[in-house]
């Protein structure tokens, strides 16, 4: 379990994170959603350590974050899968060598074990033909897949997902959103993904937290969340009038 | 203050380069690749500009010698001096700032912009020493480019004086031997070892600390260019009052 203790980060007089308190599970998967400049990034990247924060605590199965050594750090790290916005292949890599990549950095593996390990998570994300292809030659679509291919080669306790829907058409979205749901049941991990997608939010969300200006304003999931009496998650989540109807329709099939 | 920031900043990158070093099994195909980027791809435009500059250096020494009391061998002897001490070391490294240092600088931000440095650290990997420690490990290779400089260089000027008739093969040859100081050789290598490292992690300071996008990246390999050609001029001065006078 990831758990989130009275969080505060500023860059210099900007306060982004204003004492958030949460806890992730494991098997779930937890999304954060919030408008652009709410502090999602900004929460997400502090979670992995990227960005030092002022206040707070942060622990990962029992273990504070801040307590832990430069080294203790990297060896945690090497548990967390992380799916960046834009992918963050490494561009001087096929999209098999960047599969293979965390299992040559951190495992002692033979050539051919690691390569199995590749073959069955690149058929597992749909990839099962695109071995040789650069990251450049890949579609946005391909390359998420390849990323989250590259996070959980490595058979990961924590996954995180920064905007894994940004970019893609919605067929596509969905079924990156159904991929990481059935990874995180199959592996019993804990999932926290930054989204937009309402979308996603419907499908996927056994946890949402609702972020406004770095202040944790709800919390709740995807039940929950239709029949919210919360004004500024209805003004954010129903914005659009498909969504307003989408929520109509589902309050009066529930009376 | 800012200067002062970068400077502690840049030293504390070095330092940080030496902690938890990556796997040796990586890590030897990262400094195979950074050998092949970084010295093979230069020794191209290594030699042809050693060669005509060599050449140029010859024929501006030939020219200026005007009085008939001078021999004509000291062309040779000229040329040697100038290409050994000053030429193939310091205005080789002056180029190789643009070539291999705006490289690893766009490189280096590329990544940066792309996330990719940040996915290297969420997996518990040191990222400077993935990224820059082959870098210094492959540059700590230049001075094989600088000695066929250095070759080249008189070799240019050899072809320059005997076909452009400013002097005969023998007077050419006699001058590149006269005088020779061995230890003038060994002090064009030791600054080459220093403006190796200053190539390698100048740069790459320039590109791992970068912040924007696309445009900030053609920012930060034109900086690293310059304060990578400061520093060298600078050391280059320092060194050669240190180890020559």
């Amino acid at each position: 379990m990831i758990i989130v203790k009275d969080l505060y980060k500023s860059f210099g007089e900007a306060h982004i994170l204003k004492g958030i308190s949460t806890t992730f599970e494991k098997g779930k998967t937890n999304l954060i959603i919030g408008a652009s400049g709410s502090g999602k990034t900004v929460f997400i990247k502090c979670l992995l350590g990227l960005f030092p924060y002022e206040k707070g605590c942060i622990s990962y199965d029992g273990k504070i974050f801040s307590d832990l050594t430069e080294n203790q750090k990297r060896d945690l790290r090497a548990k967390i899968g992380m799916l960046f916005q834009g992918g963050a292949l490494f561009d001087s890599m096929t999209i098999a060598e960047n599969v293979m990549f965390p299992l040559r950095m951190f495992t002692k593996q033979s050539k051919s074990e690691m390569e199995d390990r590749v073959n069955f998570v690149l058929k597992r994300v749909n990839l099962a033909d695109a071995h040789n292809k650069m990251p450049s030659e890949a579609s946005g679509g391909m390359q998420k897949r390849a990323a989250i291919a590259r996070a959980i080669v490595n058979n990961p306790k924590y996954l995180f997902c920064d905007e894994p829907n940004s970019g893609l058409d919605p067929k596509t979205a969905i079924v990156i959103d159904n991929l990481i749901q059935e990874i995180t049941d199959e592996y019993q991990i804990i999932t926290v993904i930054n989204s937009h997608d309402m979308n996603s939010v419907m499908e996927i969300g056994e946890k949402i937290i609702f972020l406004i200006d770095g202040v944790k304003v709800w919390q709740g999931s995807k039940e929950t969340i239709f029949k919210t009496d919360n004004e500024a998650v209805t003004n954010f989540v129903y914005s659009s009038d498909l969504m307003k109807k989408v929520r109509q329709m589902y309050i009066e099939e529930r009376q | 203050m800012n200067y002062l920031h970068n400077i502690g900043k840049y030293f504390l990158m070095i330092k940080e380069m030496f902690r938890k070093p990556t796997k040796w099994s990586v890590m030897k195909h990262l400094i195979l690749k950074d050998i092949d980027d970084l010295i093979i791809s230069s020794l191209g435009i290594v030699a042809f500009i050693a060669f005509f500059v060599g050449g140029v250096v010859t024929i501006q020494t030939a020219l200026n010698i005007t009085n008939p009391l001078i021999p004509k061998y000291l062309v040779g002897f000229a040329t040697r001096q100038s290409i050994i001490l000053e030429f193939a070391p310091t205005f080789i490294s002056i180029i190789m700032a643009g070539k291999v240092g705006s490289f690893i600088t766009s490189s280096i931000g590329t990544m940066r912009v792309t996330e990719q440095i940040d996915a290297l650290e969420v997996m518990g990997i040191n990222s400077l020493n993935y990224l820059v420690f082959p870098k210094v490990i492959a540059l700590m290779l230049y001075p094989f480019a600088i000695s066929i400089a250095i070759f080249l260089g008189i070799i240019g000027g050899m072809a320059a004086c005997v076909y452009g008739g400013f002097t005969t093969l023998e007077d050419y040859i006699t001058g590149v031997q006269l005088d020779f100081i061995p230890f003038h050789l060994s002090y064009a290598f030791i600054k080459t070892f220093v403006f190796a490292f200053l190539l390698a992690t100048i740069p790459s300071f320039h590109g791992y600390y970068m912040k924007g996008g696309a445009l900030e990246v053609g920012k930060a390999s034109t900086t690293s260019f310059v304060w990578t050609s400061v520093m060298i001029i600078l050391l280059n001065y320092i060194l050669t009052q240190m180890l020559l006078s």
